[in-house]
């Protein structure tokens, strides 16, 4: 693997293989000194064209905790601003000598672009409402870690999936890992054409809800016009919300995912985000693990395998 | 490839480093057997089970994971990653590291700083089942099973009946190489 760019098509082996290394990653990450030597004198780069908290900041930890460099871009601080072109910004920071570039973009397929200027190995930070494959490990080990296997699970994910990058790596990385996935929306927040996804579909939440092992929320993206779609806030909560009562119809042993961030009132009632049983947090830490994990195999081993 | 030690001469060697290892501590006390993944694994577990018959304290042992450490991950194919284990917290310890074979060094090296990141042993000693020289590095074994004089085109292979079914040490030129992957 010279790049992740996609879930799409990556095979069981590389999962596994991948969530194997983020097991032995999550254990250095829980020790007194959190860093192993593993990618002294590398640069990563992450390039981050558009706004991000957890995933620009848990790609740089993974990247320390491994003993990476890190040059970290900022769009509203950058040269961006007096015009200069995508290209010229990442040969720029290449010419710095980046090792890896971490790339999220508005636009879908930046990482590729970016992959094809650079030569570098390149990991896709989210590009548009395609694709966040590290978002999909994480969320495949949290899972593995609490039920042993995704083999056999059922899982939702429940939301704005059209506008989801999240909901279109999840369904490969658990499809491939063997779960079955429901998708659960209403009609105008699922995407137009799903044929060749590996899921089911359901419009009502409350029908299927006792069914699943796991329910994975997802946000509405306002910002990509996600909250346009349905007549109010309060009608979504109502009816695609997890609010406390539909949790507490959900199996006991049901988990709830969210990749954050959460906006407790309309996807997720503060009582659900707070439970035990809603993983947001080890989600949070599970991403750390997961990058190193990528970090380490696309910047270790020969490249000519 | 030619036997350089059966599996008798294996169990001998590894009773013979237990007593060694007793008589250069003067006991077990505070002693952690830790091997060095994969073959050090079962060897360091053997060592302990024999420290422990024979001095009749238990012996904990451990495995550490180099993969992480060494320094030539982008010179080889992809590293396989494998859990580091050790049961006790390591401050103060005598660890006894153990390794089937010792040869540049640079694993001894790696395991080294893996377990510095664990803590700060008061000793580490170095066990190994075969030293077969052509060091790179300022790193010398503790407890020797045999010394292997080899040229760097051979390749030894010891085997240990918890991974590969059988215990022994072989040597093979680079001629009868053709079955090596």
């Amino acid at each position: 693997m010279k790049s992740l760019l996609t879930m799409e098509g990556v095979d069981r082996t590389t999962l596994d293989s991948l969530l194997d290394d983020a097991d032995e990653f999550f254990e250095v990450i829980h020790r007194p000194i959190p860093k192993v030597p593993a990618l002294r004198g590398k640069t990563v780069a992450t390039m981050f064209f558009e706004p991000s908290t957890r995933t620009k900041l848990s790609f740089e930890r993974a990247a320390k905790a491994l003993s990476a460099d890190t040059l970290s871009f900022s769009p509203g601080t950058s040269s961006l601003k007096k015009g200069e072109s995508l290209k010229d910004t990442v040969l720029t920071v290449q010419a710095m000598g980046a090792d890896l570039m971490v790339v999220r973009h508005t636009s879908t397929g930046a990482a590729w672009r970016v992959a094809e200027w650079t030569g570098l190995p390149v990991v896709n930070g989210g590009d548009g409402a395609h694709q966040h494959p590290t978002q999909a490990l994480l969320d495949s080990l949290t899972l593995r870690q609490h039920f042993g296997a995704l083999d056999g699970l059922r899982i939702a994910i429940v939301g704005d999936i059209r506008h989801s990058r999240v909901a279109r790596s999840d369904v490969w990385a658990f499809t491939t890992l063997g779960a079955e996935v429901t998708l659960i929306a209403p009609p105008t927040l699922l995407p137009t054409d799903l044929s060749g996804w590996p899921v089911a579909t359901s419009t009502d939440l409350d029908e299927v809800l006792s069914e699943f092992d796991a329910i994975y929320l997802l946000r509405v993206q306002a910002e990509r016009g996600g909250a346009s779609v349905f007549p109010s806030v309060a009608e979504y909560r109502q009816r695609f919300g997890m609010t406390d009562a539909r949790f507490s119809r959900l199996k006991p042993d049901t988990i709830v995912l969210h990749p954050g961030p959460m906006i407790r009132g309309i996807e997720i009632d503060a009582g659900v985000a707070d439970d035990p049983r809603c993983k947001v947090l080890e989600q949070v830490t599970n991403g750390v693990a997961v990058r190193m994990a990528v970090l380490f195999q696309l910047l270790g081993g020969t490249r000519d395998e | 490839m030619r036997a350089v030690m059966s599996g008798d001469d294996m169990a001998r060697a590894l009773r013979r480093i237990a007593h060694e290892v007793i008589e250069k501590n003067r006991g077990v006390a505070d002693l952690i057997v830790v091997g060095i993944r994969t073959r050090g694994g079962p060897l360091a577990d053997r060592l302990a089970a024999l420290l422990t018959e024979i001095e009749g304290a238990n012996v904990p042992s451990g495995i550490v994971d180099i993969g992480m450490y060494r320094d030539d991950i982008d010179k080889r194919p992809r590293i396989e990653l494998g859990p580091t284990e050790v049961p006790e917290d390591i401050d103060g310890a005598t660890i006894v590291l153990v390794d089937d074979v010792l040869y540049t060094g640079r694993t001894i090296r790696a395991a080294l700083d893996a377990l510095a990141d664990m803590g700060r042993a008061a000793v580490v000693q170095l066990a190994v089942v075969v030293d077969r020289g052509h060091r790179e590095l300022p790193i010398r074994a503790d407890f020797v099973g045999k010394n292997l004089p080899t040229s760097s085109s051979e390749h030894v292979t010891v085997r240990v009946v918890e991974i590969d079914g059988e215990d022994g040490v072989w040597i093979e030129g680079p001629d009868d190489r053709e079955d090596e992957v």
